[in-house]
């Protein structure tokens, strides 16, 4: 409040009676208290403790049984860490069957810790001085010397450094501070994927490439110089065993690497573009021409890498022909190029065209005509 | 007291009797007890028995020559193991056509069963009913692990406790489902669930798969309370909710001036 309003400092109280007798507060501005009086901290209320002996007594009972308990608990945890097999388990309501050393160790790790904790609190409420106190702050401000003093000390450092002087050092200390930035910030710029033009790894598969063709003598078969490959096979994960065309009996699920990933010098990298899902459907229910020449006899492959972030897409329903992808249910159409029904996807799972080799294992005459998995910037 | 009745009254007779009274229940029981229903087609009697028990139950839906029909598919060459399953589990008959047949109460007492499996394994040749040395585990358990993981747990959870999948449907959980059943299940391919044929798992992988879930459901949790090994959403719910829950009434608590 400000002194101008002073004088309108009501003279009666701002509340009148209405017709029903009741005492209400008009909102009137005029009438309102100019300000209010400080009413300051309520008087301090006592505890039992500070005038009962016998309570402040009992107060230091309860502080000691939970110094006690962790005590106690403290011993077993040494007990339990030399006493209990690490193999050993115990069977315990709502928990059910659990490693007995793992619970008994951090039951009592936590008694012993909070028991401490407890105490202290408890011993702080009921014990120590509790009655409110005022403390003026120091002020902020330094003194008028230690300001002098300050600035003759770093203006004589400065003197002292001579960087003024020597403009060199002044210089090149900044550029060598300032270039430090470059290690940080380049880890960060070069975690973000391979620099433009360079996604040669991101458009292509394993089932791009072919694996070598072994002679008589189990070597690689070469002519003119290079090695002669042939297409990669399906096979099975995680045995890496072929499949023939016979073993995909209708409703059939089969999930799939390309032949050879374990020869490869990095069979990880190689498998989270390269997995595939093998379907046996009904043939007169796929929708798409195309689908249906890219497979055998109602037998699809689909890349496994979800097109929105790159999950692995594997649940799928045989009733509906739905494969789900587990991370953000994004769902495709098995029964219609693997089109996206649902979900945060945008585009449908790229096909692997198969055939049947002399042999009469399924394998890719060629990779993916599109990229697999996720969006990037290049891809165009 | 005669020594006559001394001796009737001994104090071990009632145990003797009982034990005799056990033993002849038991033996009966094993003599007259209905058999797996593993029968053979053959068996004409139970395929009558099993006919007659499908044109009361399931001819509604499937039809009068289980060739399918309103609602229901064709039973012909689905064989023994699909319907020990569908029927073993309660799944069938079904009440209610909903999303999912759900796992509920057994209708039918396994004899009945095994002649209803009769009678549909004589319509085409199908897969039969595994026997109990691969579906009562002893298999390689991290060979069953692996296989799990590459081929069920996308839909059945990393700890077979099941999942969600789309539009209402689910995954149920495999804690308390027979072995037999859950190889029934990968034989058969029940409802959304796509089938396992013996050339893509074999009988071994199998055996293996359901070794390693009978080890799940035994191995103790080594982190406590295992929330039905459903992973980061009920972590997530515990900790936030009971765990933030402790923390505000121990600020309270903390807050508080004492008596």
């Amino acid at each position: 409040m400000t002194d101008d309003t002073d004088a309108s400092i009501p003279k009666e109280p701002a509340v009148s009676q209405d017709e029903s007798g009741s005492a209400v507060a008009t909102r009137d501005e005029q009438h309102a208290p100019a300000h209010f009086e400080n009413p300051g901290l309520p008087p301090h209320v006592h505890r039992l403790g500070d005038t009962d002996p016998a309570a402040a007594k009992r107060s230091e009972r309860q502080v000691a049984a939970l110094f006690t308990i962790s005590m106690v608990a403290t011993v077993l945890f040494v007990i339990a860490y030399a006493m209990i097999g690490k193999d050993a388990d115990v069977i315990l309501p709502i928990l059910g069957k659990v490693h007995a050393l793992n619970v008994a160790l951090g039951v009592t790790l936590a008694l012993s810790l909070l028991g401490i904790g407890l105490g202290a609190i408890h011993w702080a409420k009921t014990l120590m001085p509790d009655e409110e106190v005022v403390e003026e702050r120091h002020p902020m401000r330094s003194s008028d010397e230690a300001r002098a003093g300050f600035v003759a000390v770093m203006s004589g450092g400065a003197e002292g450094s001579q960087i003024n002087r020597r403009p060199l050092i002044k210089y090149t200390l900044g550029g060598a501070l300032g270039i430090f930035a470059v290690p940080l910030g380049l880890q960060l710029i070069g975690g973000l994927g391979p620099i433009r033009g360079d996604v040669h790894d991101l458009k292509t598969t394993l089932w791009d490439t072919g694996v070598p063709v072994l002679n008589a003598d189990g070597k690689p078969e070469m002519r003119d110089g290079k090695v002669v490959t042939r297409p990669r096979r399906l096979m099975r994960d995680p045995d890496g065993t072929a499949i023939r065309l016979s073993d995909v009996t209708l409703g059939s699920v089969f999930h799939v690497l390309p032949e050879g990933i374990n020869d490869t010098p990095e069979p990880s990298n190689e498998k989270v573009k390269a997995a595939v899902i093998l379907i046996a459907m009904q043939e007169n229910l796929i929708k798409s021409a195309r689908e249906r020449d890219w497979g055998l006899n109602g037998v699809v492959a689909f890349s496994k890498i979800c097109t929105h972030v790159g999950c692995s897409v594997g649940l799928y329903e045989q009733t509906t022909h739905h494969l789900l992808c587990p991370c953000h249910q994004s769902t495709f159409d098995v029964a219609d190029d693997c089109k996206v029904i649902f979900g945060p996807a945008k585009r449908p799972l790229p096909q692997l065209q198969i055939e049947v080799d002399d042999d009469g294992y399924l394998y890719a005459p060629h990779g993916f005509e599109q990229p697999v998995g996720p969006s990037f910037w290049e891809r165009g | 007291m005669s020594s006559l009745v001394a001796r009737r009254r001994h104090p071990a007779a009632i145990a003797v009797v009982l034990l005799l009274g056990l033993i002849l229940t038991g033996g009966l029981y094993a003599a007259f007890a209905p058999k797996n229903a593993d029968a053979a087609s053959g068996d004409t009697q139970a395929v009558a028995a099993g006919h007659n028990l499908f044109l009361a139950n399931c001819a509604t839906c499937h039809g009068l020559e289980a060739a399918g029909g309103d609602g229901g598919p064709s039973l012909v060459g689905v064989g023994a193991a699909a319907v020990d399953f569908q029927v073993g589990t309660g799944r069938m008959p079904l009440a209610n056509p909903a999303v999912q047949a759900r796992q509920g109460k057994v209708q039918f007492s396994s004899e009945e069963i095994s002649q209803l499996a009769a009678y549909v394994a004589s319509l085409g040749v199908g897969p039969g009913i595994p026997p109990s040395s691969l579906t009562s585990g002893g298999g390689d358990i991290a060979k069953g692990g692996e296989l799990f993981r590459v081929n069920c747990a996308m839909c059945h959870n990393f700890a077979g406790s099941g999942g969600a999948l789309t539009r209402g449907k689910f995954a149920p959980s495999l804690m308390d489902v027979s072995g037999r059943h859950m190889y029934e299940a990968m034989l058969t391919g029940p409802q959304s669930m796509p089938v396992f044929n013996n050339s893509n798992l074999s009988p071994q992988d199998k055996k293996d798969i359901i070794s390693f879930l009978q080890n799940v459901k035994t191995e103790p949790s080594p982190g406590g309370w295992s929330l039905g090994n459903l992973g980061p959403v009920p972590e997530g719910l515990f900790a936030w909710t009971f765990g933030i829950g402790v923390l505000i009434l121990i600020a309270i608590w903390l807050g508080k001036k004492a008596a």
